[in-house]
């Protein structure tokens, strides 16, 4: 997908003025982050659930080449095959390659962010295949020919009159000519017509939440079951996975399954949890023929030992940009590429490169209620703080913040002008305000003064009235 | 005349918020402290935490102006910052600064486990209680987000607070919410800072308490500076001028009148 994060200010102030985006987005802080409050506080273990996630996640981090490389002879063992790919390219080749073999015309998909990242419905479509998305937020947008704007709930921008139009335009060719409003009524709408998708589809594709090592398998989680018929319909599973989902084994998958659910929609598991195990066998009743394992690095191996490996341990749930007030000021679009939130502003820097994204680590306040919530403890603060330093090493800041830095922090090394320097501006915004109390133009600091007023200092600094007191003995 | 010796020995930081914006509230912690028991210095060569050129990444700066903390508040029992925000800056990120710097981790975690933020400080540490202080108005309290999350500061200013006589706590819905200053942030990004903080403003307006009250001036100023720009009519003032008897002063962007 184009990266359009260079105008995140812009999109910024047009999402702020967008009265359906403020709606919609303004009402996540009081869904998803009570749930998980609620169901984090009814697990007494939830926080040492946490800690053994994350030290599990680094474990496996530190022995990712083992782990794959038993993840791939266990598939292989069930009759499955490994596809290892280093680039989106590679990988939208080895999909598209896997699609002709099957003939294939039409594809279901299950929701999946890593064939989000690679642009995989765009490139199939080039190629005369049909993608189909079957998750309800990914289909409604597929729809509206737009990107997820949250992880776990892309459509959350749209709102119902949205989704009533667009349902309207595009089930006319399938006979349904109503212009329908029910939110249930919807939702039958659109089931009935994904039903002969799945049955008529070609292949089908799903993401993967984990890749068991020691069983093969791969693991989704759905809340609609769409997941499991895209993926045991069709005669052909393409499962598509970054490397990092791989665990040991299915004990651990459940560590995973019991933070996931609960940081993620606050539900203690999902309606449904899917476990893919090769291709179907004599005795099965249904399954796919062909099972395939699509494994995506695309620079993913370039984090391990840097400074952001702990990227690395995220498990996907959303609980970050549930949680940030950054996000729900300003939506899942403005962040312009596939991941929006903190975890966007940390991870997408090394994914699109940090010329092109450079606000999102900056937007932040560090509040730091997304490591606060965070089931894997990814420190997101400080590796926006790391992009920080590395923009400002390599000239990337622009030259007025990094003159702004570098005057205030020549004096703050130099207490004597320092004092000098607080001891007039005191006085001048003093006099500036008058006996208003606040200074309604500050034209250095149009950032400030374009929104709030500036209180005005009291007249002499800290420093210079406890010297005058000590002087005088008190 | 020296201190006896059971005095705690405490160097103030003023920060630079504080000495520059608001003296009062340096003198407050002040007095809070001498009533607390302690002995107050205030080292004459700080300036500030150097937290700003941190967060834009400007790391050498940072790194130099916290050299410069660290040295000026050598050898004194405690460092107290009336901010949760420079209190952990200190306390927790000069170790990320100079990580793998051995040599000055050893000054830098002696200076971490006696630096605290003012009101946690008065609490915990001195166990003090306000005595006679009286305030007939309502007050809702602002938690930063330094000072709660990273100070672990939440009960400290409500049970002192709990104690000036006449005050009556009026909590705001979703107080744990950042109000939108950031330090630059509220400069770089001013539209976002405006939402988020107008958000906080009407949570705060909705608690129906005439006074706000926080323990970070940088949160402060940029909600105080939003509601005079609104023209809503709350007090503003930093927690540390209502414990120590000083709640009748003007708030801030009030003006001498």
């Amino acid at each position: 997908m184009q990266v359009t994060s260079r105008r995140f200010k812009d999109s910024a102030h047009e999402a702020l003025h967008d009265k359906d985006i403020q709606s919609a987005f303004s009402k996540v802080k009081g869904g998803f982050p009570v749930a998980r409050a609620k169901s984090a506080g009814e697990l007494p273990e939830f926080e040492d659930l946490r800690d053994q996630a994350r030290d599990l996640k680094n474990h496996i981090l530190e022995n990712l080449d083992y782990y794959l490389e038993y993840f791939e002879d266990q598939v292989l063992l069930q009759g499955g095959r490994v596809h290892w790919c280093s680039s989106y390219a590679e990988a939208r080749e080895v999909v598209l390659d896997i699609c002709r073999d099957a003939n294939a015309k039409t594809v279901t998909k299950g929701k999946s962010m890593i064939t989000e990242e690679m642009a995989l419905n765009e490139h199939l479509s080039a190629h005369g295949i049909e993608p189909i998305e079957t998750d309800l937020g990914e289909y409604i947008i597929q729809l509206a020919h737009e990107h997820p704007s949250h992880i776990i709930a892309p459509a959350l921008h749209k709102t119902k009159d949205q989704v009533t139009e667009l349902f309207h335009e595009n089930h006319g060719k399938y006979g349904f000519t109503e212009r329908i409003t029910d939110p249930q009524a919807l939702v039958n709408e659109a089931r009935s017509i994904l039903r002969d998708k799945y049955v008529n589809a070609d292949v089908g594709i799903t993401g993967a939440n984990f890749l068991i090592a020691e069983t093969g398998s791969t693991v989704i989680v759905t809340n609609e079951g769409n997941g499991d018929l895209t993926q045991s319909l069709p005669k052909t599973h393409i499962a598509v996975s970054s490397i990092e989902k791989v665990v040991p084994t299915l004990e651990d998958a459940s560590l995973f399954l019991r933070l996931l659910a609960r940081s993620a929609t606050g539900q203690e598991m999902s309606v449904y949890t899917t476990f893919s195990t090769g291709p179907k066998r004599m005795e099965d009743i249904d399954g796919p023929a062909n099972f395939h394992v699509v494994l995506v690095d695309s620079g993913r191996s370039d984090l391990l030992g840097s400074d952001k490996q702990d990227l690395l341990r995220c498990l996907k749930c959303g609980a970050c940009m549930n949680h940030c007030p950054v996000y729900q000021a300003v939506g899942g679009h403005t962040y312009g590429w596939v991941y929006p939130g903190p975890i966007g502003a940390a991870l997408n820097p090394h994914m699109v490169g940090l010329e092109e994204s450079r606000h999102l680590p900056n937007a932040s306040t560090f509040c730091g209620r997304c490591e606060e919530v965070c089931p894997v403890r990814i420190p997101l603060p400080k590796i926006m703080r790391h992009w920080r330093e590395q923009a400002f090493e390599t000239q990337v800041t622009p030259k007025p913040e990094r003159w702004g830095i570098g005057i205030w922090a020549f004096f703050a090394k130099r207490p004597k002008l320092y004092r000098l320097m607080t001891r007039v501006s005191a006085r001048a915004l003093k006099l500036m305000a008058g006996k208003k109390g606040v200074i309604r133009k500050l034209p250095l600091m149009k950032g400030w003064s374009s929104v709030r007023d500036f209180p005005a200092p009291e007249g002499t600094t800290f420093m210079d009235q406890w010297k005058k007191q000590q002087r005088e003995g008190k | 005349m020296s201190a006896p010796k059971e005095k705690k020995n405490v160097a103030l930081f003023v920060t630079c918020l504080v000495d520059l914006n608001r003296p009062s509230v340096g003198f407050a912690a002040v007095k809070l402290l001498e009533a607390a028991g302690c002995t107050i210095m205030v080292p004459e060569v700080q300036t500030c935490c150097g937290q700003i050129a941190y967060n834009s990444g400007d790391k050498e700066s940072a790194k130099e102006i916290a050299s410069q903390v660290i040295r000026a508040f050598q050898g004194f029992d405690y460092v107290v910052a009336p901010s949760g925000s420079c209190a952990g800056m200190v306390r927790h990120h000069y170790k990320e600064l100079f990580e793998g710097d051995d040599t000055m981790m050893v000054a830098i975690e002696e200076l971490a486990g006696r630096t605290y933020e003012l009101t946690s400080f008065l609490h915990d540490i001195c166990g003090y209680r306000p005595e006679d202080v009286r305030l007939d108005t309502t007050l809702t309290y602002h938690d930063s987000c330094s000072s709660l999350r990273e100070m672990k500061v939440r009960d400290q200013p409500r049970a002192l607070l709990g104690a000036v006589e006449g005050l009556e706590i009026k909590e705001a819905e979703d107080r744990e919410a950042c109000c939108g200053f950031g330090g630059t942030f509220c400069l770089k990004y001013s539209e976002i800072s405006e939402s988020m903080v107008d958000t906080k403003i009407e949570n705060l307006l909705a608690s129906g308490a005439g006074t706000l009250a926080a323990g970070d001036l940088g949160c402060l100023m940029n909600i105080a500076g939003r509601l005079k720009r609104r023209g809503a009519p709350m007090k503003v003032m930093h927690v540390a001028e209502i414990l120590a008897g000083m709640g009748e002063k003007p708030g801030l962007g009030e003006g001498d009148s």
